[in-house]
C-alpha cells in the first residue's frame, strides 16, 4: 500500500478507486488535495464548529431588507448568525427556512422530532405564541412606560397561562 | 444540607463502584427545557430572568424528592463555591462564570442537579456512579413528568423541546459516560476510537465539558444528535452498543498490555505511587495524571493499599477550590502546589 499524496507527497489519507472506461485508476490523496480535487471528506466536525462553518458560509451579502426577523422577540437571522443562540420559542418558525439545512446537518439529516410529547401539549403552539407576543408587547408597555396597559397585559398572560 | 457540608466527601459519582467500573466512571443524562411563553434567556429582560429563576425554584423545590433538595442561589455564591460546583460537576464552567440571576438545585446525594437559567431556563441532569445509563434516564424522566404536571414547557409539532440552540432541539437529551482509557492512550489506540467516535455522531470531551482539553485519561462521550430519535434510541445505542464496544476495547488494551509488557506497566504505577506519596510541589493536571496511573494499577490489581475510593475522592479533593475549602483557606497556585502534595502524602501514607 503507497503511502503518499500522488499530488504532494504528504502521507495520504484518502484511496480512491475509479473505474473510467472499463480502465481502473486507484488515486492516494492526502486530505487537503482531495479536497481540492472535490472528492468530500467526512472528518471529525464538532457540533460547535457545524455551527460555526454554517455561520460563516452564509455570512454577508445578503440583502438586509429581505433578512428573516421574528416578529415576537426582534431578532433577525443574522443575530441569530453571529450568538448561534435563539431568541425565542417562534424562531423556530420566524426562520424555518434557513434553519432547516442546519438542522438537518447537525442532527443526521433528520427532519422531525420523534421522541416525547409533553402531556399538556395540546395546549397547544398557539397558546404559547400568544403567550411570548402578549409579553413581548408588555416589555414595550413597560419601557414606554406605560405602566397602565402593562398592568392590563400582565393579567392577560397570568389568565393565559393559567388556562 | 448546605454547600459547605459537600467538601468533606465526594458525590455518589465518584463512589467508585457500578456496572463497568473499571472503565466507566460515571454515567451522565441531562434534558434541556424552555418555559412555553417565555423568550430564550438571551432575550430576556433582567426581570424575566428573575421571574423565570423564582417560578422554576419554586416548581423544583415543590416536588416529590423536594425535602431532600437543596437550593444554591448561584448569582449570590462566591466564587469559590461557585467553583466548588463545577468542581462536582453540579453546573457548568458558563454558569458559574455567568452574572444574570441563576441558580441550581441539588439533591442530598448529588445524583439531580437542575440548574435554571444555564443556556435553556431548565437543564435538568442525573449523574450516577459507574455505568448506569437506564437507571440515570429513569430518574430524569421521572423528574421531568413531575415537572410537566405543573409546567409548559416550549414545545413544537415538527422539532419537539424547542432550546436556545438548535443543536439541542427535539428531545433536549444529551446521555454521556466518562470513561477511563489509559491502556488505550499508551498504547497509541485512543485516535482509532475518536474517529469511531465521530463516525457514530458522538462527541469526545475533556473531563469538564465543552472546550476542556482531556486530563489524565478521562474522556466524555455523548450523542450530538438530538432530533429524529427518541429518547430511549438514544439511550439504548449507549447501553446496548456504544458503550459496551468502547468498555471492550479499553479492557483488551489493558489485558494486551499486562500480557506483553507487565514490567513497563507496574513501572509506571509504582512511580505515580511514590511520587504522590513524597513530592513536596504536585500541580492539579500533575495529581490527575498520576491517580490516573494508580487507577490503572489498582484495577489491574498491581498495586497495594490503594482503595478505588481513595482514589476517586482524590481526584475530586485535590482539585483547586476543593483544597482550598478543605484547608479553609484561600491560596495562589504556588502555595496550592505545595498545599496539594501536603495533603495527598497525608492521605496516602495512611493506609
Amino acid at each position: 500500500m503507497k503511502n503518499q499524496c500522488d499530488k504532494c507527497g504528504k502521507p495520504a489519507t484518502v484511496y480512491l478507486t475509479e473505474i473510467v472506461g472499463g480502465q481502473k485508476i486507484e488515486k492516494h490523496l492526502c486530505e487537503h488535495c482531495a479536497a481540492a480535487e472535490g472528492i468530500t471528506i467526512k472528518s471529525n466536525v464538532p457540533i460547535s464548529q457545524l455551527l460555526e462553518d454554517f455561520i460563516l458560509q452564509s455570512a454577508g451579502g445578503e440583502d438586509e431588507a429581505s433578512e428573516p426577523t421574528c416578529e415576537v422577540c426582534g431578532m433577525t437571522f443574522s443575530q441569530f448568525r453571529q450568538g448561534g443562540r435563539l431568541g425565542c420559542p417562534n424562531d423556530y418558525d420566524a426562520f424555518a427556512k434557513p434553519l432547516a439545512p442546519l438542522l438537518e446537518r447537525a442532527h443526521e439529516g433528520a427532519t422531525h422530532h420523534m421522541g416525547k410529547v409533553p402531556h399538556r401539549a395540546d395546549s397547544g403552539q398557539k397558546k404559547q405564541a400568544a403567550i411570548l407576543r402578549l409579553r413581548a408587547q408588555l416589555k414595550a408597555a413597560i419601557a414606554d412606560e406605560d405602566y397602565e396597559r402593562a398592568a392590563v397585559l400582565r393579567d392577560q398572560i397570568k389568565e393565559f397561562e393559567s388556562s | 444540607m448546605r454547600l459547605a457540608d459537600l467538601t468533606q466527601h465526594a458525590g455518589e459519582w465518584l463512589r467508585g463502584e457500578g456496572p463497568m467500573y473499571d472503565v466507566v466512571i460515571s454515567s451522565r443524562v441531562r434534558l434541556a427545557r424552555n418555559l412555553a411563553g417565555m423568550p430564550f434567556l438571551g432575550k430576556c429582560t433582567e426581570t424575566q430572568q428573575q421571574e423565570i429563576e423564582q417560578r422554576l425554584r419554586t416548581e423544583v423545590l415543590a416536588g416529590p424528592a423536594a425535602p431532600e433538595m437543596f437550593y444554591v442561589d448561584v448569582r449570590a455564591a462566591g466564587e469559590l463555591d461557585r467553583r466548588l460546583l463545577v468542581e462536582r460537576h453540579l453546573i457548568s464552567r458558563q454558569h458559574a462564570e455567568a452574572s444574570h440571576p441563576r441558580g441550581v438545585a441539588v439533591s442530598g446525594d448529588e445524583t439531580v442537579a437542575l440548574m435554571i437559567n444555564e443556556e435553556d431556563h431548565l437543564r435538568m441532569q442525573v449523574l450516577r456512579t459507574g455505568f448506569q445509563l437506564a437507571q440515570a434516564f429513569e430518574d430524569i424522566s421521572r423528574i421531568d413528568d413531575a415537572l410537566e404536571q405543573r409546567l409548559d414547557f416550549a414545545f413544537h409539532s415538527r422539532y419537539g423541546y424547542l432550546t436556545a440552540c438548535p443543536t439541542n432541539v427535539g428531545t433536549g437529551l444529551r446521555v454521556s459516560v466518562m470513561l477511563h482509557l489509559p491502556a488505550l492512550k499508551m498504547t497509541g489506540q485512543i485516535e482509532k476510537l475518536f474517529h469511531a467516535a465521530s463516525d457514530m455522531h458522538l462527541e469526545v470531551r475533556g473531563l469538564y465539558g465543552e472546550g476542556t482539553e482531556a486530563t489524565g485519561d478521562f474522556f466524555q462521550i455523548s450523542n450530538q444528535t438530538t432530533l429524529g430519535k427518541s429518547e430511549q434510541q438514544i439511550v439504548s445505542e449507549f447501553v446496548d452498543t456504544m458503550v459496551p464496544s468502547f468498555v471492550q476495547y479499553e479492557r483488551r488494551a489493558r489485558e494486551a498490555l499486562l500480557a506483553e509488557r507487565p514490567a513497563a506497566i507496574d513501572d509506571k504505577v509504582a512511580r505515580s505511587v511514590a511520587l504522590l506519596r513524597s513530592a513536596r510541589l504536585m500541580s492539579s493536571d500533575e495529581t490527575m495524571y498520576l491517580l490516573s496511573l494508580v487507577r490503572l494499577g489498582a484495577n489491574l490489581r498491581r498495586v497495594e493499599g490503594m482503595d478505588l475510593k481513595t482514589i476517586n475522592e482524590l481526584f475530586l479533593l485535590t482539585q483547586p477550590a476543593h483544597l482550598q475549602r478543605i484547608l479553609n483557606r484561600e491560596m495562589t497556585p504556588d502555595q496550592r502546589a505545595a498545599a496539594r502534595a501536603d495533603y495527598l502524602r497525608r492521605r496516602l501514607n495512611l493506609n
